[in-house]
């Protein structure tokens, strides 16, 4: 393996070793490279001031796709064998500028005419400046990266996708309107010649480097281990059972940043190329564990439409860049949105431990609060969502002081089936209620074989008390969480059940009725 | 004047003539929209901040120890394991301070370091210097404290019970109220609460000191205030003021959250700096920023109103009850503010207002935005809704039959504010008038009627709200600036003012006025560093004055080269004063003859005529008498108006604001492109300080919500989809500001109180199939949480019609103040 971590850093080959394994990418770029451009304001992945775009080759190393990432909770070994784009690298580079005769301090006169002096502005940046998208400054080489990413990777941006895109980026001055309004109008600008030079650079710098061999890293008392394969992981994880697995950081970057804890111990997951394979075969989604929500999103929505909504809310760009589901199950929080959503599916974890595979049921996964049935040794390889033949009857809820960006006070999942008028199954997990994602069997006991009725309804979700004994805390009361909770589910009746008598009982789209403030379907996104 | 965003003439193509030439107009004067001065520096990540000054080598890291207690003596503090920990330099605690050990802004009462007894959790204890931040944070760690615990007053309550109290309880009382209360046709009696709030300053505070020579040290800080940071370090080093340089570029944000809690971090690292002979840095992370430094102070506010059957008050008392935490900070002025806007845009012919100062063993809340302002604001705006839901009329009638008499109508018998000063400049009715129009108010208040008719679950709600707000420091000593200009011989300019820039564009509009007084584009005009070594005695950017008062200074000191170019030209050409004008890029003299401005320049240096000058201003007319609580504390008013529409979810108590129409007063706008971004920011501010923005204590006075992860600032997507800014056309300032233009920071946060009335407005609609409207009692920030429960209330009561109690809705408070 080897010991240097490789990467691309604004078109230049970086090597570095010796450096500790959990130095975040923001510390390396501000402290030892001096690019004071990406900004720290939060150091937990909330604000997006420190956003950075990575590029990475595709699978047939011929494109590099390129992704916006919280360089604060990023490792840097994690950039091995990737590009980094910082906020410096947009404008046009000082080399061309001088070409042009734009140098500084030009004679005759020119000298104090400022506005002959400036740098020519890529798009993104230039469009920022002239709908007048900063005011403090400070926020701003975060949304430019956040831009600059889709710009790359190209795609219609109107309203509602750059609100997805700029959930991750916090501005307190401006109110967003001149951002979007730039945004908007990205495509009035003639692109920028030099950055088609600088990503050019980058493909073939990426297509240069090493990336056969995984990495070990050794500094002092750290270790940090990339394997590439994954028998060589459950050969490592074996051999190192103390470790702690990674995948995107976004949690366990916290530990660094947050609770200063000095990990030891690490073995990335992200370069093991057979973990991060999503497939549909047999009626079944395979979602590997190093897959990344977004990544991941696109077929979830088509199988499961409400659950791709409640994707779409789960951290923001910059997390779901990063973020993995394997992740959000393996450490076993109570207030991950993935669970509920995948247990109340019938889903079922692959774990790996050396050569032996084990399945389970994803709700006997977690035992209680920090606790997991997952051995020494063995990771989470897959987790496996049995497809529904028809339309999925999935809903999710997911209850937060804001839409965007926030961790869920609650975050409920029905699924039901109804038959001839009467619940035959359902399926109802929470997370939020409890020590861990669980599902509400009492109030499933009390659906099923009775009529599928608001009366029913109404009296079953009484059981949620039963079910949960849920805490307060600073995102909500014990008694909203209960009462939200019950009224979920008289929710999920009126969204199933607008067309339930002329369909002989079965679950059905509703009529009339607003249910949603966002998402699609919410009626109020048509306000005028 | 509807203005877009979109100025297409602020492309950069669009750059500046070249020297000599004689263009009509010159580039970047005032009443023009203009980019930021710094946006380019912004989108490239050029513009340096505090903590991206390349220090110099050897710059040590400073960590601040917090206090884990909220109320308790110190029995011991052994720091001997901190100083023996890998990578420490120095540890400073109380002790080794030379000066005195306080960074109070006025009144004395904030130590730099806990002296034996900590008031709040999360005050600093001492400072940790080492190599790394790392090193002194994992250094703190190691000290060894004991406690003895003593009894902690955690919230308003608490407080009310013990009278814990800064000060005895402060009146503004006109007019006999008990009078009037008693012989009103309608009495009610409520309360309100407002939640604080946190700035949320993207850069957190930061400050570097570095030695100079003697006991010189200079302080690079994140401050509004750099002469208070020169004399807090002064003061606590022990040394003259003339010994500390404070200096600012430009915050990442401030919102009030930089007037004084800057001092902590700039006296630590002056001390270590002092203590070492070495440069030292201060750096707050984001929880610790938010633990140790004060926010917007919550409020609970009684209220009894007295009024007619046309909803015309005729007298009304406020109590007032204000969380300061564990010491003044700038809480008089700040409560005193709350008291002067508690009537926002109507007259109150009978009014008592009590201000009650409660000490609490919480962070010591600070300056923001509104400065207690929307506090007092939102509370009249409550009593409006109330009324107007007790006599089933539009809250808007409500609203218009109470406002101040405007100021062409010729009775002045309704001018007169509870501290008795005539409001000369009212213009609250044209706005309305024309804002209720603009946004098809009253159609779409019938729209929503049917609409929550016909939906279940959904509910939507409207609210039009005004604003009123006083511009001047009210403490009348702080009303003066100063500005420093030179002229070099090329003709290029410097520009020095006391003001700083915080992303407000200060330093933008102030550059535009001088640029317009030569008649020069502004590229010439270099924009530098607010620095106590140029412009010394200043006041906080703050007040929503930067403007009023840096640019009048600035348009003193450039008037004042001006008369000498002036004189020299007249004299050398011999020609009458009058007959020289300062014209696009050059000076016509006399008859026909136009010179360049830089021949001008030079001709007037080797005349040896003086090219730089100081300004001042001071403004007049004002005077406040704390003792009666009387006088003329504000040179003007600002005005502006909102309707927000929202919707609500009755199951969750989830909400979403959907259309947005302001009309905001800025006088003659020096800038507008800049003007419509305060008032869209501020506005959108306001509205997260009234729904999604929590905090939250637990009993032992820690506060939980101390990042982004649990504190919720609206994000992109919380905009409303449909917002619409105006600036109102016909604004113009009678009193002579700058251009006549008006004071623009603040005002527009309280625009943000519309959503809250709205959102009020749509609980109500729960109840639309009882006949009688009931006043919704729904507290702020209104969080899902508190949503739902005002809908709950709501539901309770219309499912007995008659039942209601309408007259008294005094249901105690509806939401947790501080969770367990």
């Amino acid at each position: 393996m080897r010991d240097t971590v490789t990467f691309v850093l604004n078109g230049a080959v970086e090597s570095v070793r010796d450096v500790s394994p959990t130095m975040t990418v923001l510390q390396y770029l501000r402290g030892s490279k001096r690019l004071c451009g990406t900004k720290e304001g939060c150091a937990e992945g909330d604000c997006g001031a420190c956003t950075i775009v990575i590029g990475e080759l595709d699978a047939a190393r011929q494109a590099v796709t390129y992704r916006a990432v919280n360089a604060c909770i990023l490792l840097l070994p994690m950039l091995d064998g990737k590009a980094v784009v910082t906020v410096e690298a947009l404008r046009e580079p000082d080399a061309a500028r001088s070409a042009h005769g734009l140098n500084n301090n030009k004679a005759a006169g020119g000298g104090i005419d400022k506005e002959a002096d400036a740098p020519r502005l890529h798009p993104v940046q230039q469009a920022l400046v002239d709908y007048h998208g900063s005011q403090c400054g400070f926020c701003t080489p975060g949304f430019v990266m956040s831009l600059y990413a889709a710009y790359v990777e190209g795609g219609e941006l109107d309203r509602s996708a750059l609100n997805d895109l700029l959930a991750g980026n916090l501005c307190r001055c401006t109110g967003y309107g001149p951002i979007l309004e730039a945004g908007l109008r990205l495509g009035d600008y003639a692109p920028a010649p030099w950055d088609d030079a600088r990503r050019d650079a980058e493909l073939k710098a990426l297509r240069g480097l090493d990336h056969g061999a995984g990495l070990a890293l050794r500094h002092g008392d750290q270790t940090f281990f990339a394997p590439t394969a994954i028998d060589e992981l459950a050969d490592l994880y074996a051999a190192h059972p103390d470790a702690h697995l990674v995948a995107g950081a976004t949690d366990l970057g916290l530990w660094i940043t947050k609770q200063h804890r000095l990990l030891p111990q690490l073995i990335a997951i992200g370069q093991v190329a057979a973990l991060r394979e999503l497939t549909l075969a047999d009626g079944v989604m395979r979602i590997g564990a190093g897959v990344s929500y977004s990544e991941a999103i696109e077929a979830i929505s088509l199988a499961f439409p409400d659950f791709g909504e409640l994707m779409r809310r789960i951290g923001a760009v910059q997390v779901r860049n990063s973020g993995t589901i394997g992740g959000n199950i393996a450490n076993g929080s109570p207030i991950g949105d993935t669970p509920p959503a995948l247990i109340a599916l019938g889903a079922q974890l692959i774990l790996r431990k050396g050569r032996a595979q084990r399945r389970l049921a994803l709700e006997d996964f977690f035992i209680s609060y920090g606790a997991q049935d997952r051995g020494t040794g063995e990771f989470v390889e897959a987790i496996e969502v049995p497809l529904p033949a028809g339309p999925s009857k999935l809903r999710c809820y997911k209850i937060t002081k804001r839409f965007d960006q926030d961790i869920s006070a609650l975050c409920g999942c029905f699924n039901i089936d109804v038959k001839a008028g009467v619940v035959t199954a359902a399926r109802i997990c929470f997370g939020g209620m409890a020590a861990t994602p669980k599902r509400a069997l009492k109030v499933e006991a009390a659906l099923i074989g009775r009529p599928w009725t608001l009366d029913s309804v109404k009296q079953a979700a009484q059981s949620f008390a039963d079910d949960y004994t849920p805490l307060s805390d600073m995102r909500a009361s014990a008694d909203y969480r209960l009462k939200v909770a019950q009224n979920l589910g008289v929710k999920y009746y009126l969204e199933m059940s607008g067309d339930a008598g002329a369909n002989e009982g079965d679950l059905a789209p509703p009529k009339e009725i607003e249910t949603r403030l966002v998402g699609p379907g919410a009626a109020v996104e048509g306000i005028s | 004047m509807r203005i877009d965003h979109h100025d297409g003439s602020e492309r950069k193509d669009s750059s500046g003539k070249p020297a000599g030439s004689t263009p009509a107009t010159i580039d970047g004067g005032v009443h023009r929209s203009r980019t930021h001065d710094s946006g380019a520096k912004h989108v490239t990540g050029a513009a340096i901040y505090t903590d991206d000054i390349p220090a110099p080598p050897g710059t040590l890291q400073v960590y601040i120890a917090m206090s884990c207690r909220a109320h308790a003596a110190i029995t011991k503090m052994d720091l001997s394991a901190v100083r023996r920990a890998p990578g420490v330099v120095c540890v400073a605690s109380a002790g080794d301070i030379p000066g005195v050990n306080d960074v109070s802004p006025i009144m004395g009462d904030d130590p730099l370091f806990a002296d034996g007894l900590v008031e709040y959790y999360g005050q600093s204890l001492f400072a940790v210097a080492a190599q790394t931040i790392a090193q002194a944070r994992a250094a703190a760690q190691l000290a060894r404290i004991d406690y003895d615990d003593k009894p902690a007053i955690l919230n308003i309550d608490e407080a009310m019970a013990a009278r814990s109290f800064l000060q005895e309880p402060y009146v503004m009382a006109r007019g006999d109220v008990k009078a009037a209360l008693s012989s009103a046709a309608h009495r009610m009696n409520g309360r309100i609460e407002t939640g604080g709030q946190e700035h949320f300053y993207l850069e957190g505070q930061a400050a570097l000191a570095v030695p100079g020579e003697d006991d010189d040290v200079t302080v690079y800080a994140s401050t509004q205030h750099p002469t208070e940071i020169q004399h807090k370090v002064a003061h606590v080093l022990g040394v003259a003021n003339h010994c500390v340089t404070a200096e600012v570029r430009r915050m990442g944000g401030a919102f009030g959250g930089k007037e004084s809690h800057g001092n902590i971090p700039a006296c630590a690292a002056a001390l270590i700096a002092r203590m070492t002979r070495r440069p030292a840095k201060v750096v707050y992370d984001r929880d610790d920023d938010m633990m140790i430094t004060g926010k917007r102070h919550e409020f609970q506010i009684d209220y009894q109103v007295g009024f007619g059957a046309d909803g015309r008050i005729e007298g009304i008392a406020f109590d007032q009850k204000v969380r300061c935490g564990m010491s003044w900070d700038l809480s008089e002025p700040i409560a005193d503010r709350a008291m002067f806007h508690a009537d926002n845009a109507y007259f109150l012919p009978a009014v008592r207002i009590t201000s009650y100062r409660c000490k609490t063993n919480t962070q010591s809340n600070t300056a923001f935005r509104g400065f207690g302002g929307p506090q007092g604001m939102v509370a009249m705006e409550r009593v409006i809704e109330d009324i107007a839901a007790h006599l089933r009329l539009d809250p808007l009638a409500v609203r218009r039959v109470n406002f101040y008499g405007h100021k062409d109508e010729a009775s002045t018998t309704r001018r007169l504010t509870p501290y008795n000063m005539g409001v000369e400049d009212c213009i609250i009715q044209d706005l309305f008038d024309e804002l209720a129009a603009s946004a098809d108010y009253e159609t779409r208040r019938a729209a929503i009627a049917r609409y929550n008719q016909a939906s279940p679950i959904l509910k939507r709600g409207i609210a039009i709200t005004p604003v009123k707000f006083g511009i001047s420091f009210t403490k009348t000593f702080l009303n003066q600036a100063g500005a420093l200009v030179h002229v070099y011989t090329d003709g290029s300019i410097h520009l020095n003012h006391g003001g700083t820039e915080m992303g407000q564009g200060l330093f933008t509009k102030v550059a535009q006025v001088v640029a317009e007084e030569f008649q020069v584009d502004i590229g010439r005009v270099k924009i530098t560093a607010t620095s106590t070594a140029k412009v010394p005695n200043t006041s906080a950017t703050a007040a929503s004055s930067g403007t009023d008062l840096n640019a009048m200074a600035a348009q003193d000191a450039a008037g004042k080269i001006k008369r000498r170019l002036v004189e020299f030209l007249a004299q050398s050409h011999n020609c009458p004063a009058d007959d020289i004008r300062f014209k696009p890029g050059r000076v016509d003299i006399g008859d026909g003859k136009s010179v360049p401005f830089d021949e001008v320049i030079q001709q007037a240096y080797f005349a040896r005529v003086s090219l730089s000058a100081t300004g001042f201003y001071a403004t007049p007319k004002i005077s406040w008498d704390k003792d009666r609580a009387s006088g003329r504390p504000f040179y003007y008013f600002s005005y502006g108006a909102a309707v927000s529409e929202v919707a609500i979810d009755t199951l969750t108590g989830e909400s979403r604001i959907l259309r947005v129409d302001i009309l905001h007063d800025v006088g003659k706008s020096l800038n507008p492109a800049l003007d419509l971004g305060q008032i869209e920011g501020g506005f959108v501010q306001g509205a997260g300080w009234l729904t999604t923005e929590e905090l939250v204590w637990d009993d032992k006075g820690q506060l939980l919500t101390h990042a982004p992860s649990t504190y919720k600032i609206p994000a992109c997507s919380d905009r409303a989809p449909d917002m619409r800014v105006s600036l109102f056309e016909r604004g113009h300032n009678v009193e002579q500001t700058i251009y006549r233009s008006k004071a623009v920071g603040e005002p527009p946060l309280m625009l943000g109180i519309s959503v809250l009335m709205a959102l009020a407005n749509a609980v109500a609609g729960v109840g639309t199939d009882c006949e009688e409207y009931i006043p919704v009692k729904l507290d702020a920030p209104a969080t899902p949480e508190r949503i739902l429960a005002a809908v709950e209330r709501q539901q309770a009561n219309s499912k007995t019609p008659g039942g209601a109690n309408t007259s008294d809705h005094e249901t105690g408070p509806s939401g947790r103040k501080d969770k367990k």
